[in-house]
């Protein structure tokens, strides 16, 4: 399946927000929700190997949007002969534009081959809150290969770059340097740093982290994904970005 | 390319500072992850394949391009989310520019480089390749930490040194992986994570009584 969507956001010059651009294919299908808020409604079980997604989100000067998902998305095995499925995401986020990026999890299945690419663009004085959940296979299920591949600049410098590995194809991926007996990660990047809260460690497995640029990483390792969102959603629901946002 | 040379550098005796760092192990120890070998060979190849790859890809990428450290400098910044590892990784450059010093002449290279970039400009400077660079800092990657779990844990030596044997195949295609992208733009070079390193490293700089300094 190919797919191709895509949201743009503007000011409407009043403080308020309006999406000039709403593209949806399926199975990346966007709908509006709320005065600044897009929903990924999802349209079908996937990815699937051989998928090749992406979504482009674009938020101009002054303007507001925020993302979320209906559900998680659950990479599947698909046909073997096929390419690894893939989604990208390309952001771009102007000076004094806001945007929070909050879908549910992804879950590698057992048997998927999955790469999620995401790269995000924030010009001096945007602000952002960047969450990605990875879930490495449904209950009691071995996980799929699994790859993220993210990296976020910042007033045209790269501010963090990251390549998660889980999955068979990974190695090491389960030992105690990368996951452990962890199947869940999630991570908030955040733009600037005073979107988290200051730099801490623990309980558990989970840091904020303020990066050697101005925005802070918060991620949390958990068995499963309840403990990683009893860590991060207080910290993502804490205070909406507010444009303008300075690092 | 002398073979004696890239020796000397690999060597563990090598007075840059290496034995104060335990590469994100003794946090581990800590948390009870890592007991005996087998978890010690689990926390070693994911290691390598992650910040070992990172590691390797830049001291190759700065041994071809030493005049452009500033750049892989940055590099390094944006792939370590965690402080304490940051300071870890400029710290052990700092001391290697240092002990390399008196070895060869050395351009250049700022105050406190992050010790893949210094590993890969001092190999440059003593006449090593990318390939080469890249082999000591896969090396270094699993060598320092399995030096360290014989102190934390009281493991067999020769048992560990087994480890290090078994895993040299590893280190020779992370290197050579490394070597590879040693010409490609910062961005694209290797950025895989390891996220119980990062926030094991922020946990363990916090405690009052340690071990290692990383």
């Amino acid at each position: 399946m190919r797919a191709r969507s895509r949201v743009v956001a503007e000011s409407d010059g009043h403080g308020g927000t309006r999406l000039t651009e709403l593209r949806s294919e399926s199975p990346l299908l966007l709908r509006r929700t709320g005065a600044r808020t897009v929903h990924l409604v999802g349209g079908g079980a996937g990815p699937l190997r051989g998928d090749d997604l992406r979504l482009e989100i674009e938020v101009g000067p002054g303007a507001t949007l925020e993302i979320r998902s209906v559900a998680a998305q659950l990479a599947l095995p698909g046909r073997a002969h096929l390419p690894p499925s893939r989604l990208e995401i390309h952001a771009t986020v102007a000076g004094g534009a806001s945007l929070r990026w909050l879908p549910e999890p992804l879950i590698a299945a057992a048997g998927c081959d999955h790469l999620t690419v995401t790269r995000v663009e924030v010009a001096e004085g945007g602000s952002l809150l960047w969450r990605d959940d990875l879930v490495c296979g449904r209950h009691d299920e071995d996980s799929g290969t699994v790859r993220t591949d993210t990296t976020i600049r910042y007033a045209g410098s790269t501010l963090y770059r990251h390549e998660l590995s889980a999955g068979p194809a990974a190695p090491g991926w389960s030992g105690p340097a990368v996951l452990g007996e962890g199947r869940a990660i999630g991570t908030v990047v955040a733009v600037p740093a005073s979107l988290l809260p200051p730099a801490t460690s623990g309980p558990a497995d989970f840091a904020i982290m303020p990066l050697a640029g101005p925005g802070a990483l918060a991620t949390a390792v958990a068995a499963d994904l309840r403990p990683v969102r009893a860590a991060l959603d207080p910290i993502c629901d804490r205070q909406p970005a507010t444009a303008g946002g300075r690092p | 390319m002398s073979l004696a040379t890239l020796l000397v550098l690999a060597d563990g005796r090598l007075p840059s500072g290496g034995h104060a760092h335990s590469g994100g192990l003794e946090p581990q120890v800590s948390a009870g992850r890592v007991r005996e070998l087998d978890s010690v060979a689990e926390f070693l190849r994911g290691k390598l394949a992650t910040t070992g790859l990172v590691a390797a890809a830049f001291a190759a990428a700065a041994c071809a391009r030493p005049g452009n450290g500033a750049e892989f400098d940055q590099g390094i910044d944006v792939r370590t989310p965690s402080p304490a590892l940051r300071k870890a990784s400029r710290a052990q450059g700092r001391a290697l520019l240092r002990a390399a010093r008196a070895m060869w002449t050395l351009p250049s290279a700022g105050r406190e480089p992050h010790q893949p970039v210094a590993l890969g400009i001092v190999a440059s400077a003593a006449g090593l390749g990318a390939l080469e660079a890249a082999v000591a800092a896969a090396h270094g990657t699993v060598s320092g930490a399995a030096s360290a779990a014989v102190r934390l844990l009281g493991l067999d030596p020769y048992a560990v040194h087994g480890l290090l044997a078994r895993l040299a195949p590893d280190c020779d295609r992370i290197a050579a992986a490394a070597a590879k992208t040693a010409g490609a733009p910062v961005d694209d070079l290797p950025a895989a994570g390891a996220p119980l390193l990062d926030i094991g490293a922020e946990l363990h700089a916090t405690w009052e009584v340690r071990l290692f300094a990383s």
